[in-house]
């Protein structure tokens, strides 16, 4: 029987990581680029300068099939808790993970989903003032939206404001649950790796047109807005990437000694910037590094002298405390995780900084050395992403909830392996398809040319002969 | 009443708010095969809902969120209970979301039927699984003591949920037909009205057959007295009546309003059945969920009581005025004669 419950608990493991890894790669695009299309359309608005609204249109046929799957993912992800987890779904069953869901629902998830609805066919059915306020509307409630989801996320962290009665996790405090500093932190990673993301997609893009000298001066403003924004969002999340890890050390020891593969106890301690070797309990030192004297005892403790503990050190603690166990995640997944992510948000910092140089030199439109790294570097947000949540979730391994749960013991008695097999390969073939066909599309509507101001659905500064046409169609582009 | 029902009771109400919202949405998809001439026809069907889709899907995501944290047992035991089911209502729910806006974003004939039969077959599977789902509630499953449920997927089809899900799928076709007859001008509009005759009295036999039948499993198998029920079942009973009575007379608004109304009394008749249970165990009844063993704790409760509070009104006002926005009628020319076909269609074509 144990050989089995394991598998199930492996299956269900795989399948929550990558469905829930796949509906994030939808997730911070919409993040960041509905209100960077709310920008341009309030630009529009202000100006009346019709590039703005053809930039809105373009930028926001993308931001629509990005949306459309992160919903259809998303409801997955609502329904896998109590499918796959229902003893976790129990568990946490007092309101401390259920409330802030039902509250997402409810209080953002129902407005953007909405009001993205109503911004997409109304241009022709309300006032230009109100359209507007359609799609900021929508733009903030995916910000509360991701807020509510990261007070969830994170009561698996660093739990607070609960007791557990009768085996099961009471919410005590609201307060505290929403205040969650882990939360907070969380959040402002997310979003600010939502405008990263919305911001080097539309350089990206904007640098494919410049490329094949095509709607140059257009993709100019859209160039110029998303550098404003890439430059310092970048910059930003480096600092908060910092601060983040450094509440990390505090609640979940264990997972920034693994990203580091720090084995022992340090202080002061260095910062491995490349290591071969030194992965394991058996060979802890590395054959090759280069390390940075006191770089992670600042940006682990905020002192350069600070100390942080090892892997050997907090394994003993934890067995003491919660008995016989592994409760070290997998070491070398974790450091190259984290130095993944952290050197791709270093690369994005270079990139925005080089393409503003460029900017004000005036040669962004002609440096296409610069332009073709750009387009690369679209992918870059998406593998950060992914490293990242990798990095979050397998680092608080072997907890479900840190210290009150384990995973093993956290899945439906109800599932067999059969049942998670099936639906993690119906999941895997079915996301390989929609992820096939939402790249084609994206990347034809990425490479076609704004729309012209007077084509059908181009909205209220448009005479719109024939209301019937969808109002996004683009024949004739 | 305490804080244990008014959460049955707003569930219940999420409950209703997706099968009357969706409902006619999965209807107008199950039509898609059949009811349009041309592409431009099916192009108006989806644009009837394309504007609140979305929006109606919501009330799901918010019915699944609050169970979640009102009852987690419930959403606990259901959800991985139903797992089957649940994987492949999300598999239909996924490729119905993607052909709404995948199917414009490309020309080519295969291309757009491909996505429309997606947008059918979704419909059609959803609209049938949900049927089943819901009616498995009250019909009952088999769990053990610690409310674990021990059948496997083939225990959720009997008779009574099979004839849930079909009855939900002629009803929500109808509802969608009449959702069309109210949205569209025309050959369309005419179209939808005669498909709503034509499906009309087979929709309330099978409504009738099944909520009827509602009353009887909730007495038998969740010792229920046949009274609340049957109540709620005979109100639902004069719902299905009037939308026939009305799709003939050619009461568009009318019919709607009856066929929305029965959408409302599907749910409210499970729900009112399966009080104070949530989930019927069967054939061990005692092992049943019910409103208080499947509750979250009080505190939770009252918090998200306070946000359902200030929320719910707000998701009222801000939809109701999405459908005020979008309410002007589709399509054009109210083509009669074959004479007048052909001036609407040289009209097009000199436009």
């Amino acid at each position: 029987m144990i050989p089995l419950a394991s598998t199930v608990v492996d299956l269900s493991r795989f399948q929550f990581a990558t469905t829930s890894i796949y509906h994030f790669l939808f997730v911070p695009l919409t993040l960041g680029l509905a209100p960077l299309v709310a920008i341009m359309q309030t630009l529009w608005h202000r100006t009346h300068d019709d590039a703005w609204l053809r930039l809105t249109r373009f930028f926001g046929t993308l931001l629509l099939i990005n949306f459309a799957i992160g919903v259809a993912t998303g409801l997955v992800q609502e329904f896998q808790f109590g499918m796959n987890w229902s003893v976790y779904s129990n568990f946490v069953g007092g309101g401390v993970f259920g409330a802030p869901l039902a509250i997402e629902s409810l209080a953002a998830f129902a407005i953007e989903a909405t009001f993205l609805g109503v911004w997409i066919f109304g241009w022709n059915h309300m006032s230009a003032r109100l359209h507007l306020a359609t799609i900021w509307i929508a733009a903030l409630a995916t910000w509360v939206s991701a807020y509510m989801i990261l007070v969830a996320n994170s009561w698996m962290q660093h739990p607070v404001g609960y007791k557990v009665v009768n085996g099961k996790a009471q919410l005590t405090s609201v307060g505290a649950l929403l205040s969650n500093h882990f939360a907070l932190l969380a959040w402002v990673h997310v979003i600010l790796a939502g405008l990263i993301f919305g911001s080097i997609v539309m350089l990206g893009v904007s640098c494919w047109h410049f490329l094949r000298r095509r709607n140059v001066e257009l993709f100019q403003r859209a160039a110029k807005l998303a550098l404003i924004v890439a430059v310092p969002m970048t910059l930003i999340q480096l600092s908060v990437g910092n601060r983040f890890g450094a509440a990390v050390t505090s609640a979940q020891g264990m997972k920034i000694a693994a990203s580091e593969a720090q084995w022992n106890t340090c202080q002061p301690c260095g910062f491995s910037l490349f290591q071969i070797g030194g992965f394991s309990a058996q060979d802890p030192n590395p054959s090759v590094s280069i390390t940075i004297p006191r770089l992670l005892s600042w940006m682990a403790t905020g002192s350069f002298n600070g100390k942080v503990q090892g892997l050997n050190q907090l394994q003993a603690q934890e067995q003491n405390k919660y008995g016989p166990g592994n409760y070290m995640p997998r070491v070398e997944l974790m450091y190259w995780s984290m130095r993944t992510m952290a050197m791709l948000g270093v690369a994005m910092f270079l990139i925005a900084a080089v393409g503003a140089w460029l900017y004000r030199k005036r040669r962004l439109e002609k440096a296409r050395w610069f332009q073709r790294i750009a387009i690369v570097a679209i992918a870059f947000p998406y593998i950060a992403a992914i490293f990242g949540w990798i990095l979050t979730e397998m680092g608080r391994q072997p907890w479900i909830v840190q210290n009150l749960l384990k995973t093993s013991q956290a899945v439906s008695p109800s599932t067999s392996p059969a049942m998670v097999g099936t639906s993690l390969g119906v999941f895997v073939l079915l996301y390989l398809t929609l992820g096939v066909v939402d790249f084609i599309l994206m990347r034809r509507y990425a490479r076609l040319d704004p729309p012209q101001v007077g084509e059908p659905g181009m909205g209220a500064a448009a005479a719109v002969p024939d209301m019937v046409s969808p109002p996004l169609s683009y024949e004739g582009a | 009443m305490s804080l244990e029902t008014l959460w049955f009771c707003l569930i219940a109400v999420v409950w209703s708010g997706y099968f009357l919202l969706e409902g006619f949405d999965f209807g107008v998809g199950m039509l898609l095969p059949v009811l349009p001439h041309d592409e431009r026809e099916r192009g108006l069907m989806f644009e009837s809902i394309g504007p609140v889709w979305d929006g109606n899907e919501v009330w799901l995501v918010i019915a699944a969120g609050a169970t979640f944290a009102a009852f987690p047992a419930w959403y606990a035991t259901m959800f991985s209970g139903f797992y089957i089911v649940l994987l492949l209502i999300l598999l239909l729910l996924i490729v119905r979301v993607v052909s709404f806006e995948w199917r414009e974003k490309r020309d080519g004939p295969r291309w757009r039927t491909t996505w429309t039969l997606a947008n059918t077959i979704g419909s059609l599977g959803a609209t049938f699984l949900w049927g089943l789902a819901l009616a498995n509630l009250l019909h009952g499953v088999p769990l053990n003591s610690s409310h674990v449920f021990t059948g496997n997927f083939f225990d959720l089809f009997s008779a009574y949920t099979v004839l849930a899900g079909i009855a939900l799928m002629l009803l929500f076709a109808l509802h969608g037909a009449s959702y069309l007859a109210i949205r569209t001008l025309g050959d369309l509009c005419i179209r939808a009205q005669t498909a709503a005759r034509r499906m009309s009295v087979l929709a309330m036999l099978a409504g009738i057959a099944f909520v009827a039948w509602t009353a009887v499993v909730a007495h038998n198998r969740n010792s229920r007295g046949i009274l609340p029920t049957a109540l709620v079942a005979a109100v639902t009973t004069a719902a299905l009546l009037g939308a026939v009575a009305f799709t003939y007379a050619r009461r568009s608004g009318w019919a709607f309003a009856a066929t929305a109304l029965s959408a409302v009394g599907f749910v409210a008749t499970i729900f009112a059945g399966l009080y104070p249970r949530v989930l019927v165990s069967h054939p061990s009844f005692a092992n049943s969920l019910t409103v208080s063993n499947a509750a979250s704790a009080h505190y939770a409760l009252k918090i998200i009581t306070i946000v359902a509070a200030i929320f719910v009104p707000l998701l009222l006002v801000y939809q109701s005025w999405t459908y005020y926005v979008f309410r002007r009628r589709l399509g054009g020319e109210p083509v009669t004669t074959p004479a007048a076909a052909v001036r609407g269609a040289s009209a097009r074509r000199t436009a």
